[in-house]
């Protein structure tokens, strides 16, 4: 099973062995950087791309400004056909849910299509403390399963791994999980896809039944639709008996014609292309075609908590496309295991804090692992304006205040690692309240001048170890300014 | 208290700080975005749908009405297919010359079976040109949505220009959502490995595509 998040240091001492590692920072840099290119070129193509981010920024809001009334219609358009609707207000309840519809079948082994929502949830570990074994069906998180290893990007989990890696861990690993890698593999990656078709096609045939996400959900059809590159999703989702799809509340959008909009700017701000080879929507259940029972699970998990935060709700847009952290310079330089959260980059910063609250010392320092350049905020193809929430989420942790918890209020306390740029901050308050302190602070600074030290010494280390401390000019702006009567009388006393 | 009553509950104190929005959905979204991309013919349209078939890897024929038996018999052999998957409701003449043997797609068939078929012909419900798409619901000729996944070849007639469109916001009009959809962009596809396009994972790894002229276009006599 892939590795866990938990327990994990706060993003600086997270990202500290990333940024030493030069092949992880050289897969990332070449990674990040092709996509980037061909991206902007796919994005080109449609002249009213703006036109289209804007009708899908409004889309997504007028959904979350009604949920509650879209999740009633769509539970009830899913149920007219055909399928089951079940609730989950947090993992425990969703994987319960997932565990015992899977034991209800009789069967001990499922497929799974790519899904960020049972990442969030640790699916797979809680179907195997059941004794159910999960077969990951993506590319990349075949590469992530085989390795042992945890996601880090959205889109490409195995994004920090170059081809030849992904060589060794299929020689390595596959005979453990099925049919082994042949053992002329070779690192093309023509060549690794193929090893991966072989290897995943047995269980395509044999398993019956099939886990999903969804990318998006239409309430007014209980249609569900699933974005996918390599036919892994189609196979989940049409050779099993049973399909049980966990998907976030806010995947839903209100109508059919929705779909126009981001079936346009999904696959092009993602894989930028035109279009991901396959898409695959289906309502309910169809006789003789697919599984003859679907089970959809609603999760809630932290996303009402999220939609309660006037700033932060805007988190909930995400259409996951994972273009936020291609641009990110921060993320292409830590990797995304830094961000200690199946979702990294730019807006795991500000979706991990939010769904999880900010008592953990990576939650809390996640808000800061950006240089607030707004890179994110540019190619965000719903426009979730990150550096507003990230300097939100800043002020939460570093002042405390109401939030939303499992749906009840509370009042955070100020994080404790703050308690020096709170005083800082005190002082400065203080001292600008008080202007003779500061012009009698300034004299003395001049005055000693030559006995400052270049790096501060205590809790301003910190700030001085990557920094130069500014020089304290001999005089200060307002002591000059009287002096030479705002400049008009010359250095030594006398009208110019 | 039941977890829907509870996720419903938190949903609407969420959004207590927010007043009231009685605007009908048809006025909440403003959609200043096109219909299609730029102004073309008939003819550049289905053009362009084969240029972008192409430049994602799907092999594109063109004919006549008349030609669609003998060019499908082609690729066939041309591939060495000795089975043939056939959907009902197929025209009969689109497989009447083919050589290899002919099976019906029957729900009895497992997915075991499928998996030895080497092709399947099938129509489609709309195809889309400017992102290079086909779209199948399960319509006459095109079966279920398993036969055209498992085989590792593909062959998808599209009439043109009847089953053309320009856009996505097009193809959507067109497409019934209580049908079973899947959406065709090219062959099976992956950016997993350093986010570079490389075709050939689980579905058809050749996808060839018939564009079908049953009548001639004002523009192509131009």
């Amino acid at each position: 099973m892939s590795g866990t998040f938990v327990g994990m240091p706060a993003f600086p001492e997270a990202a500290r062995g990333a940024v030493h590692n030069a092949t992880l920072r050289a897969n990332l840099r070449h990674a990040t950087t092709t996509i980037r290119r061909k991206r902007a070129v796919a994005v080109a193509e449609l002249s009213d791309w703006a036109e289209l981010r804007e009708a899908g920024k409004q889309i997504k809001d007028h959904t979350l400004r009604h949920l509650d009334r879209y999740l009633e219609q769509l539970e009830d358009a899913v149920t007219a056909a055909g399928g089951t609707v079940h609730w989950a207000a947090d993992a425990d309840e969703a994987n319960r849910i997932v565990t015992g519809l899977v034991k209800a079948t009789g069967e001990t082994e499922v497929v799974k299509v790519k899904s960020m929502a049972t990442q969030e949830i640790g699916l797979n570990e809680a179907l195997e403390a059941a004794g159910i074994r999960a077969y990951e069906t993506d590319l990349a998180e075949l590469i992530v399963q085989l390795g042992d290893d945890r996601p880090s990007h959205i889109l490409v989990p195995a994004i920090h791994r170059n081809r030849g890696e992904i060589r060794d861990i299929f020689r390595a690993e596959m005979t453990r999980w099925g049919r082994p890698a042949p053992d002329d593999l070779t690192d093309t990656p023509a060549e690794l896809a193929e090893a991966a078709r072989l290897h995943l096609r047995e269980k395509f045939l044999r398993t019956k039944v099939g886990i999903s996400g969804a990318n998006f959900m239409v309430a007014e059809t209980g249609t569900l639709v699933v974005v996918e590159s390599e036919g892994n999703g189609r196979m989940c989702l049409t050779l099993p008996e049973t399909l049980i799809s966990v998907v976030g509340i806010e995947k839903t959008v209100p109508t059919w014609r929705d779909l126009e909009v981001f079936l346009q700017t999904l696959p092009r701000s993602s894989t930028a292309e035109r279009m991901n080879p396959y898409t695959s929507m289906w309502t309910g259940t169809t006789d003789g075609d697919g599984p003859r029972a679907f089970h959809l699970v609603l999760l809630d998990n932290g996303r009402t908590d999220t939609l309660a935060d006037a700033v932060g709700r805007q988190a909930l847009r995400c259409i996951r496309c994972s273009a936020c952290l291609n641009v990110c310079p921060v993320y292409e330089r830590a990797g995304g295991h830094a961000y200690g959260s199946v979702y990294p980059g730019p807006i795991g910063a500000i979706l991990s804090p939010q769904l999880r609250g900010t008592d953990s010392d990576i939650d809390a320092s996640l808000p800061y692992a950006s240089t607030l350049c707004g890179a994110c905020y540019e190619v965000c193809p719903v426009a979730i304006d990150i550096p507003e929430v990230l300097v939100h989420l800043r002020e939460r942790v570093a002042q405390g205040g109401q939030v939303t918890r499992a749906g009840t209020k509370v009042v955070l306390k100020p994080a404790r690692g703050h308690a020096a740029e709170r005083a800082a901050m005190r002082a400065t308050r203080w001292a600008l309240t008080h202007p003779g302190a500061v012009r009698a602070g300034q004299r003395l600074a001049a005055r000693t001048r030559r006995f400052h030290p270049s790096r501060l010494p205590g809790p301003g280390k910190a700030w001085t170890a990557t920094r130069d401390l500014p020089a304290v000019p001999p005089e200060s702006f307002g002591d000059w300014w009287k002096r030479t009567n705002g400049g008009t009388r010359d250095e030594r006393g006398g009208s110019r | 208290m039941s977890s829907r009553d509870l996720i419903l509950g938190r949903v609407r104190h969420a959004l207590a700080d927010l007043a009231d929005d009685p605007a009908p959905y048809a006025q909440a979204v403003e959609r200043s975005y096109l219909r299609e991309h730029g102004e073309r013919t008939v003819g550049q349209t289905v053009a362009l749908l084969a240029d972008n078939l192409a430049d994602y890897r799907a092999v594109v024929h063109r004919c006549t009405g008349p030609e669609v038996a003998g060019t499908v018999a082609r690729l066939l052999s041309a591939r060495g297919a000795r089975t043939v998957l056939v959907p009902a409701g197929l025209p009969p003449d689109w497989s009447a010359d083919v050589t290899a043997v002919r099976v019906p797609d029957s729900l009895s068939s497992t997915a075991y079976d499928l998996d030895r078929a080497d092709s399947v012909i099938t129509g489609c419900a709309v195809a889309v040109a400017e992102t290079g798409t086909i779209v199948l619901d399960g319509g006459p000729g095109q079966g279920r949505r398993r036969i055209t996944l498992v085989p590792d070849h593909h062959i998808c007639v599209v009439r043109v220009p009847a089953q053309v469109v320009s856009s996505v916001p097009q193809a959507l009009e067109r497409l019934d959502p209580a049908r079973p959809l899947t959406w065709i962009s090219g062959p099976s596809a992956t950016s997993d490995i350093e986010l570079d396009r490389v075709e050939g994972v689980h579905g058809p790894r050749t996808l060839e595509v018939l564009l079908v002229d049953e009548q001639p276009t004002p523009s192509d006599h131009s």
